[in-house]
């Protein structure tokens, strides 16, 4: 069974692919150094303050804007282990599953979680649970297909295995 | 139950007679693109890959765009590995300094995109072709990674939105105010994960370059792609510009839609997206006397010699207003040479402009106009996030080329209408 489990940084709707990593630091595709600037310019302290294993929470179209990987691969090597969000934009949605970052689509886990709580994550089943205020929520389980993918860490792996 | 365009070339792609909205599929490509910034992610995901080398060395696109001339060592050292995997697999289409423009105005003008095919591109404003009746989507680098290794894509069938447009263009509208417009009446979610197809007798007033900067925005509501309808203005543009067979497409009668909105061409305003989201569209009659410092014109959703030959038209005789800086980039080679050859670079120059040879620079805060603090900027770019085109605490607001000309001369934002005559300025609105 995947699950992740962490405390929670909470942001609003449409977060950016320019504010996740702005484009001043796409002369670079080293994951280590793009998490040195990951949410910079919507949140200066999340560098300083995020710790391995949390959790990103959103509400609407999280990941609108550009194609650029860089951000979600920004986002997994600050450590990250999940986002959650109401709505994902499709190209983010899509190269978070190609990459292996997990990230899970609830609305009412979007709204009432709050900043600093303690969230688990049952990747199988969907269930989102906010250990700080003991609510569970289910989420959207991927279909199989996507979840082969995650499984594989990814779409590269994915390809070589099925080959 | 009948199927949509997108959804009927998805269909053939696949090897299905039909499909639905989301079924998983896996399709064909006919072209895989990448620019400078997402190329060199890829080229390591598919240096990762148990299969050796390309699906196809014509059908992948390799354009240098983003920050070339290079701006930095970093941005040379991810040009220089691009080129030497180009090399390395004898990619026919890659695009250096000299041959290259913006991505998305350089494909249909090379002819490597036509009506029928299914593109995929790590880039997010890849959507542009469906203007000539294609599938087109903007992917991440490990799809193109995989794209290009194998030559296929996965999809979830998207469900689609209806626009029918009517009407004939009232002055100085262009596909620029139809999309800003249509952006702020369904927000920048509106079309999430769905297909915007655009439909009715106003399309025939809509150049080409109209429709490229249409389906170009079609990510800034959310959707997956946005499609036009392939009638003879497009059938004469992939006749100039490819050899490649394009294969028509058209939406089944009782093709389903998530929604239907009809957009009236007659009663549009120029239109201009305040910051930090496309969506806070206001008309110029809203948005008069906002102080500015800076214009640009380019990218590729108009840098193409339409939106060139319009804002020649509005500064021509004319000085911009004394300290602005005002920045116009040609998104092509050939629509730089053609734009000299019709005298609008001399305009732009004479006027206080400068000109730039083809690249994105400024559109996304790389370089060639970025902005400091506080500052303002008009640009016919397409996003005006939170420190898109430079520092957090400056603004761009979204606007066609003939609001972003006007606005030069008079160092605020300002309708096209205030400094010179519909008649003077080429266009539908005439005809
Ligand atoms: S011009 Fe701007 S939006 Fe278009 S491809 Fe370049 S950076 Fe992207």
């Amino acid at each position: 069974m995947q699950a992740a489990k962490g405390s929670v940084h909470k942001f609003g709707d449409n977060v950016d692919t320019d504010v996740i990593i702005p484009a001043r630091y796409l002369n670079s595709s080293d994951p280590k150094e793009l998490a040195t600037h990951c949410m910079e310019d919507i949140d200066k302290e999340f560098v300083h303050n995020v710790k391995e294993g949390d959790i990103i929470v959103a509400t609407k179209n999280f990941g609108c804007g550009s194609s650029r990987e860089h951000a979600p691969i920004a986002i997994k090597a600050s450590g990250v282990s999940c986002v959650i969000a109401e709505t994902f934009a499709r190209i983010f949605y899509r190269n978070a599953i190609n990459i292996g970052l997990p990230i899970i689509e609830c609305k009412e886990a979007s709204e009432k979680i709050a900043a600093g709580d303690v969230v688990s994550v049952n990747f199988d089943t969907g269930v989102i649970t906010d250990e700080t205020t003991g609510e569970s929520f289910e989420g959207q389980a991927f279909p199989p297909f996507m979840q082969k993918i995650i499984d594989s860490e990814g779409l590269v792996n994915y390809i070589n295995n099925s080959n | 139950m009948g199927m949509t365009m997108t959804q009927k070339i998805l269909a053939r792609h696949a090897g299905l007679t039909s499909v639905k909205a989301g079924q998983l599929i896996e399709a064909d490509l006919d072209l895989v693109l990448g620019n400078d910034i997402t190329s060199p992610v890829a080229i390591h995901e598919i240096s990762k890959m148990k299969k050796e080398g390309v699906f196809h060395k014509d059908k992948i696109a390799l354009v240098m765009d983003h920050f070339v001339p290079n701006k930095d060592i970093k941005s040379a050292e991810h040009v220089k590995e691009v080129r030497e995997f180009a090399c390395k697999n004898c990619i026919s289409n890659f695009y250096d300094v000299g041959e290259m423009g913006i991505e998305h105005a350089l494909l249909p003008e090379k002819g490597l995109v036509v009506a029928g095919d299914v593109v995929i591109g790590a880039d997010s404003h890849t959507c542009t072709y469906g203007a000539l009746g294609a599938f087109s989507t903007g992917v991440g680098s490990t799809d193109m990674a995989a794209g290009m290794a194998t030559g296929k894509a996965w999809f979830k069938v998207p469900s689609a939105i209806k626009f029918n447009i009517t009407g004939k263009p009232a002055a100085f509208i262009s596909g620029k105010d139809v999309i800003l417009h249509i952006i702020g009446l369904i927000g920048v979610d509106g079309a999430l994960y769905q297909s915007m197809e655009f439909v009715g007798d106003g399309i025939q007033y809509l150049s080409m370059d109209d429709r490229f900067a249409i389906a170009n925005m079609a990510i800034e509501a959310g959707g997956k792609n946005g499609i036009f309808p392939v009638d003879d203005l497009t059938r004469a543009y992939m006749k100039e510009h490819s050899d490649k067979e394009p294969v028509e497409y058209v939406a089944d009668e009782d093709a389903e839609y998530t929604a239907e909105y009809t957009i009236d061409l007659s009663q549009l305003r120029p239109t201009v997206s305040f910051p930090h989201l496309p969506e806070n569209t206001h008309t110029v009659d809203e948005s008069s006397r906002i102080p500015i410092d800076q214009v640009v014109i380019g990218s590729c959703t108009n840098g193409r010699l339409s939106d060139l030959a319009v804002a020649a038209q509005i500064l021509a005789g004319k000085k911009v207003k004394k300290g602005i800086r005002v920045i116009v980039i040609p998104a092509t080679q050939k629509i730089y040479l053609d734009a000299m050859e019709k005298g609008y670079l001399k305009t732009f120059i004479e006027a206080g402009a400068i000109v730039s040879t083809p690249t994105c620079g400024p559109c996304l805060g790389g370089y060639m106009g970025i902005l400091a603090a506080g500052e303002r900027c008009v640009s016919t770019t397409n996003r005006n996030f939170v420190g898109r085109m430079g520092h957090v605490d400056s603004e761009v607001y979204l606007a066609s080329p003939a609001v972003a000309a006007a606005s030069a001369l008079t160092g605020f934002i300002t309708d096209p209408a205030d400094v010179v005559s519909p008649s003077d300025v080429t266009g539908p609105w005439n005809d």
